[in-house]
C-alpha cells in the first residue's frame, strides 16, 4: 500500500471527483423525482469527500480526513431533515415532483 | 496492480453513478447508488484511510441508503413511471452539465498538484485520526452532536401529523 503514491497520481483523483461531481449536477438538473435529485446531492457530497481524502492521504496531514467525518455527519442530519420534508410533500400534494413545488405554497 | 485497481474502481463508480441519473425505477436508482458508494469505500481502502472506508459504508450504505429505500417503499414510489419532462429541458441539462464539466477538467488539468507531496501512509489510520479528532476537533466534534440532535428534533416535528 506504501506504493499507492508512486503508481497512481494525485490527478487521476482530481478526475474521478471533478466526473463524479458533474454527474451530481447532471442528475439535479436532468430528474424530477425528489428523492433522485437527493441522491444526486449525495453523490456530489461523496464526490468532495473523496478529493478530500485524497489530498489528506497524499499530503500526510489527518486534517482532512476528520472533515470528510464532519461532512458525514452534516450529510446524515441533511438527508434526515430533507426525506421529512419530502414525505410532509408528499403527505400534501400527493407527489415528488419538483414541478408541482415550484412555486412553495400549497 | 494499484493502477488498475483504481481505473477498476473508477470505472465502476462512473458507471452506476451515471446509472443513478437514468435510471427509470427510484429502488434501482438506489441500488445503484449503493454500488457507487461501495466503489468509492473501495477507494479509501485504496488510499489506506481505514476509518473513512468503514464510517463511510456504515453511515452512507447503512444508514442513509436505507433510509432512501424506506421513504420511497413508504411513499409507494417503486413505479416506471415518471411524467414525461420537456425533451428541450433535458438536452439543456444535459449541455449544462457536460458544459461543466469541460470547464472543470480543463482547469483542473493544468492545476499542479505534485507539490510537496509527503509520503506518509499512516495518516488513515483508526489511531492517528482519533488522537487529531479528539486533541485538535474536540470542539467541532461536540458541535456535530449538536447539529444532530437538532436534525432529530427537526425531523420528529416534521414527521408529526398536522393537528388541526
Amino acid at each position: 500500500m506504501n506504493t499507492i503514491f508512486q503508481t497512481i497520481p494525485l490527478s487521476h483523483y482530481v478526475i474521478l471527483s471533478t466526473l463524479l461531481f458533474c454527474i451530481g449536477v447532471l442528475g439535479v438538473l436532468f430528474r424530477r423525482n425528489a428523492i433522485i435529485i437527493f441522491m444526486c446531492i449525495e453523490l456530489m457530497l461523496n464526490a468532495v469527500n473523496l478529493l478530500l481524502a485524497a489530498f489528506s492521504t497524499y499530503f500526510g496531514d489527518s486534517a482532512g480526513q476528520v472533515f470528510v467525518f464532519f461532512i458525514m455527519a452534516v450529510a446524515a442530519a441533511e438527508v434526515a431533515v430533507g426525506l421529512a420534508i419530502l414525505t410532509m410533500i408528499f403527505r400534501n400534494t400527493g407527489s415528488v415532483d419538483i414541478n408541482f413545488l415550484n412555486k412553495l405554497k400549497h | 496492480m494499484n493502477l488498475s485497481l483504481f481505473y477498476f474502481l473508477a470505472f465502476l463508480a462512473i458507471l452506476s453513478a451515471l446509472m443513478v441519473v437514468v435510471a427509470k425505477n427510484p429502488v434501482h436508482s438506489v441500488l445503484y447508488l449503493i454500488i457507487t458508494f461501495f466503489a468509492i469505500a473501495g477507494h479509501y481502502i485504496l488510499m489506506n484511510a481505514q476509518f473513512l472506508a468503514a464510517v463511510h459504508i456504515i453511515v452512507y450504505a447503512g444508514a442513509i441508503m436505507v433510509l432512501f429505500l424506506y421513504v420511497i417503499m413508504m411513499l409507494n414510489l417503486n413505479s416506471n413511471v415518471e411524467p414525461h419532462k420537456n425533451k428541450w429541458l433535458k438536452f439543456a441539462a444535459t449541455v449544462s452539465g457536460g458544459l461543466l464539466m469541460v470547464v472543470l477538467v480543463g482547469a483542473f488539468r493544468q492545476a499542479s498538484t505534485s507539490v510537496a507531496v509527503v509520503q506518509n501512509s499512516e495518516v488513515g489510520l483508526i489511531k492517528n485520526l482519533g488522537l487529531v479528532l479528539f486533541r485538535e476537533y474536540a470542539l467541532p466534534f461536540e458541535i456535530s452532536s449538536i447539529l444532530l440532535l437538532t436534525a432529530m428534533v427537526g425531523t420528529v416535528m416534521l414527521g408529526k401529523k398536522e393537528i388541526n
